[in-house]
């Protein structure tokens, strides 16, 4: 069967909530990290997609994924810098002990 | 072939999010990826497919599995997710993509006209860095300035203040 | 708009007192303790003899005009315009009674800041009770020359304040403390009435200006007609606007009912209950009368009568009760009302116009003479107390040979009072009697019968602090020469006051009157103070026991009017029983539990609204981004579903 554009924007859906359910689960902080990797990714799967099956004599979508690819690798530093900070502040990199903003 | 790659990416996702070790959790982040990049390869786009290799295989996870030496204890396991915070992010993560997926399958895309046109990596090069129409110097300048400033964020976010002597 | 016809002295007659205040009050602690006596005097002579210069200028060069003493508006500066017609002037008014007033006021003052200067040496608040002084002084100076009534009525709040600061001016004495409290309430209370007649009459006459508006109110005009026509429970409304005003008259004067603050104010040192209750503040109410006696006497014949009664009852009334008290300042605070009484009900007998208005000028004359010899008794008064430190009877007597000046002006000033040829007071009662005997038999007969009282009480006061018993000596003199010289000079006066031609100048239209003495009508009321004496004499010359006796054969009377008739009490009664339980105490419950209970409630149910969606802000990151994304999808939702 031929695989249609709506395969993989379904593909690339399925891998957003995946993200999305472990973003909003996980304790760790840098399990949800990773999981923020996923959303980005499952993102550049859908420029790409759109690309190569709606425009392919134009190349927007595969600047946008680079671009995009750029960021979340500057992005994924700095989240590693602040969760070095918090681990230095609170000794413990579980999300639910990083609540010093509450009431 | 599609669909043993869609299947392994899926796999390895779910793998990530939910395993109750850290570092397994990471290498199923990486084999998430690889799949990917195997997807970009199955699209005929190779050269973002080894983008991705290089900055997110080789920098991304490799950054993550090294803060992850810095800050846990490997070998512990860590505590499962509270019951209920979890059925309710997954019946609120079904729906959406229920939801979603509905809404792609009403869709009608329309079908190109023109022919595709071969992907080399000079046309790459000569159209992000082109004034004209469809050039992208633009963004890549900012993006340029955004890793600097991602950089020097990082250095003084993770610096050891100095020790006060008096 | 300023406007300035005549002598303008005048302005500079209250203004130095006004200056010595500010002076003594911000400088005089720290700075000039010493002289601060001598600042307050001297301001006070030169304002002396400015007004007497203003006076011979009035009466006898430039006052006259084809015969008729002229009202003359010296300074007339608009303060505050209601409406075109009805503003608030500030100006002086020079007519007979304000400038005989203002030398009435600026001469006794002096007196009494010359007394103060040996009374009050060594006292450590020695410039603050100058400053008070001269405050007075100036409020008082102000209130005779105001041509504007609600002028008047500012600088007679302002009257009552150093009246207030001047009683309680040793406040570290309970007694003091609430006797001034008494007095500003109880004045302040008729005030009130005397604001709203005020309103009354300058609404209805559309000025507020006293000769505009005792021309609109004495001739056939519109607002005349209006205010007689307009009537609140049957009785016009020019009747209450005028009632009203007596009725703050009354307050300041202390006519009976309103009397019960001034014998508590004997509180204040001596010096000050000779100044104000002899002399100056309590004369205020019978000058606003004086004032408006125009529009009483032509308009409003009724009025004349209420202040005629109140004034006979209240000089009665005082003068019974002045005959059992044993404190000599009361003796002599009871003894002014009774005198006031007398210039009230001499008003309220008087008409207008030539013969007419013959108890107005005697009234008026009375007024001068009273001042004269009233404030000699009060400083005399000051002396014996300075002398035997009590201001009971029962711890004096044969001060005679001890005091030689007080004991001669103190005689001379009873004689004055008691009514006996040629001191002054016989030449004013003979008047006021005229007038009484002419007008109101009732009033008349009243008047005969409480001067031959006043002749008693005032020589039972003379008797048993000079005569009654032998003094043991003490240590000092009678005191120095400044407490002597004023009660010299006052004393001169006493004796020849009387002979000033006073119907020539001072009188109800302004044209002149000739009086002469009836001999053989004087011969009733000199008869009647004579026995007065004769038996004051025997009953208190020697020490013995027949008064008392005497006071047990009237009995219960004799106790009524011991504690002055009660009246204090039931003013206490009526104000702690009725109005705090019935009205304080449950206004002060609507505001701790309504208004304090409303505020209180808002703050309430803001704190638990809050700690209701206190568990929102937890510090979860997690918890936040749930939100985050079930609003993303919500909004989603919407717009695609809903909205298209």
């Amino acid at each position: 069967m031929e695989i249609t554009l709506n395969h993989v924007l379904f593909l690339s859906t399925a891998l957003f909530f995946v993200g999305v359910y472990g973003f909003l689960t996980r304790r760790n902080v840098i399990t949800m990290l990773m999981s923020v990797e996923l959303l980005l990714n499952s993102v550049n799967i859908n420029f790409i997609a759109f690309n190569k099956y709606l425009y392919a004599d134009k190349l927007d979508g595969v600047f946008f994924t680079l671009f995009l690819i750029a960021i979340a690798a500057a992005e994924a530093a700095v989240a590693i810098a602040i969760i070095i900070n918090i681990y230095r502040n609170y000794n413990s990199i579980d999300v639910d002990d990083v609540d010093s903003l509450k009431w | 072939m599609f669909y043993v790659l869609a299947a392994f990416i899926l796999g390895s996702g779910l793998l990530a999010v939910t395993s109750r070790k850290l570092f397994r959790s990471a290498i199923y982040l990486l084999f998430s990826l690889i799949g990917i990049a195997g997807l970009y390869f199955w699209m005929d786009y190779e050269f973002i497919a080894a983008v991705q290799i290089v900055v997110y295989v080789g920098g991304i996870v490799v950054l993550i599995i090294f803060s992850i030496f810095l800050t846990h204890h490997v070998g512990s396991e860590m505590e499962s997710p509270d019951r209920m915070r979890a059925g309710f992010a997954a019946l609120a993560a079904f729906f959406a993509f229920v939801f979603c997926s509905l809404v792609i399958c009403k869709n009608e895309f329309a079908v190109p006209a023109q022919a595709p046109m071969p992907l080399t990596v000079e046309r790459i090069g000569t159209q992000m860095l082109s004034l004209t129409d469809h050039g992208y110097i633009l963004p890549f300048e900012v993006v340029s300035m955004l890793l600097l400033a991602a950089m020097i964020g990082c250095i003084v976010i993770a610096m050891k203040q100095p020790e006060k002597t008096s | 708009m300023v406007s300035m016809t005549g002598d303008f002295k005048i302005i500079l007659i209250p203004l130095l007192p006004l200056l010595s205040f500010l002076l003594l009050g911000i400088f005089g602690r720290k700075y000039l303790r010493g002289s601060s006596g001598l600042i307050g005097t001297l301001s006070l002579l030169s304002s002396t003899l400015l007004s007497f210069s203003v006076a011979c200028n009035y009466f006898f060069v430039s006052g006259k005009v084809n015969g008729v003493f002229q009202q003359l508006v010296v300074l007339k500066q608009t303060w505050l315009e209601f409406s075109p017609g009805v503003t608030i002037d500030m100006g002086f008014l020079v007519d007979p009674i304000s400038v005989m007033m203002i030398v009435i006021v600026t001469f006794i003052s002096l007196m009494v800041h010359i007394y103060s200067l040996g009374y009050m040496k060594g006292e450590e608040r020695f410039a603050t009770y100058y400053a008070f002084l001269s405050l007075f002084t100036f409020s008082m100076l102000g209130l005779v020359l105001s041509s504007n009534i609600f002028q008047i009525y500012i600088f007679w709040e302002l009257v009552g304040v150093s009246s207030y600061l001047l009683i309680g001016f040793y406040f570290d004495r309970q007694s003091a403390v609430a006797a001034a409290k008494k007095a500003f309430i109880v004045t302040r209370f008729a005030d009130l009435g005397f604001l709203i007649g005020i309103l009354v009459l300058s609404f209805g006459a559309e000025t507020l200006d006293f000769k505009t508006l005792i021309d609109r109110l004495t001739t056939s005009t519109p607002q005349l007609q209006s205010m007689i026509t307009t009537s609140f429970l049957g009785v016009s409304s020019l009747t209450w606007g005028l009632l009203l005003v007596f009725a703050g008259g009354a307050g300041k004067s202390a006519m009976f009912p309103l009397h019960i603050w001034l014998p508590d104010a004997m509180e204040g040192p001596t010096p000050v209950s000779a100044l104000i209750h002899a002399a100056t503040m309590v004369v205020a109410g019978v000058y606003l009368v004086a004032r408006l006696f125009p529009v009483f006497a032509i308009s409003v014949p009724g009025a004349l009568h209420v202040v005629g009664y109140v004034g006979a009852l209240s000089a009665l009334f005082a003068a019974v009760i002045a005959c059992t008290q044993t404190d000599i300042k009361r003796v002599l605070a009871y003894s002014t009302m009774s005198q006031i009484g007398y210039m009230m009900f001499a008003l309220g007998v008087s008409g207008y116009g030539g013969e007419h208005g013959l108890g107005y000028m005697a009234s008026m004359f009375h007024l001068f003479t009273h001042a004269m010899f009233k404030a000699l008794l009060f400083l005399g008064a000051g002396a014996v107390i300075h002398y035997v430190h009590s201001n009971e009877m029962v711890d004096m007597g044969g001060l005679r040979s001890k005091m030689p000046v007080t004991h001669l002006t103190f005689l001379i000033a009873c004689l004055a009072i008691s009514g006996i040829p040629p001191f002054a007071g016989f030449f004013s009662k003979e008047e006021i009697l005229t007038a009484a005997f002419e007008n109101n038999k009732l009033i008349y007969g009243v008047a005969l019968f409480t001067s031959g009282l006043t002749a008693f009480y005032m020589f039972r006061l003379y008797f048993s602090i000079f005569w009654k018993k032998d003094f043991h000596s003490d240590h000092h003199g009678e005191g120095p020469w400044t407490m002597k010289l004023p009660l010299l000079l006052l004393g001169v006066l006493a004796v020849i006051a009387g002979f000033a031609p006073f119907s020539h100048y001072v009188t109800s239209d302004g044209k002149g009157l000739e009086t002469a003495v009836n001999v053989s009508f004087s011969v009733a009321p000199v008869l009647f103070a004579i026995t007065g004496i004769l038996i004051a004499m025997q009953l208190y010359k020697s020490e013995n026991a027949v008064p008392d006796k005497i006071a047990g054969a009237f009995g219960s009377f004799y106790t009524w009017t011991l504690h002055k008739f009660y009246i204090d009490e039931l003013y206490l009664f009526v104000t702690k029983k009725l109005i705090f339980n019935l009205v304080g105490r449950p206004s002060a419950w609507i505001d701790r539990n309504i208004v304090d209970g409303g505020v209180n409630l808002s703050a309430d149910l803001t704190e638990d609204t809050s700690s209701l969606i206190r568990s929102w802000q937890s510090g979860n990151l997690q918890q936040y981004a749930v939100w985050f994304f079930a609003a993303i999808i919500g909004v989603v939702v919407i717009f695609m579903l809903i909205w298209k």
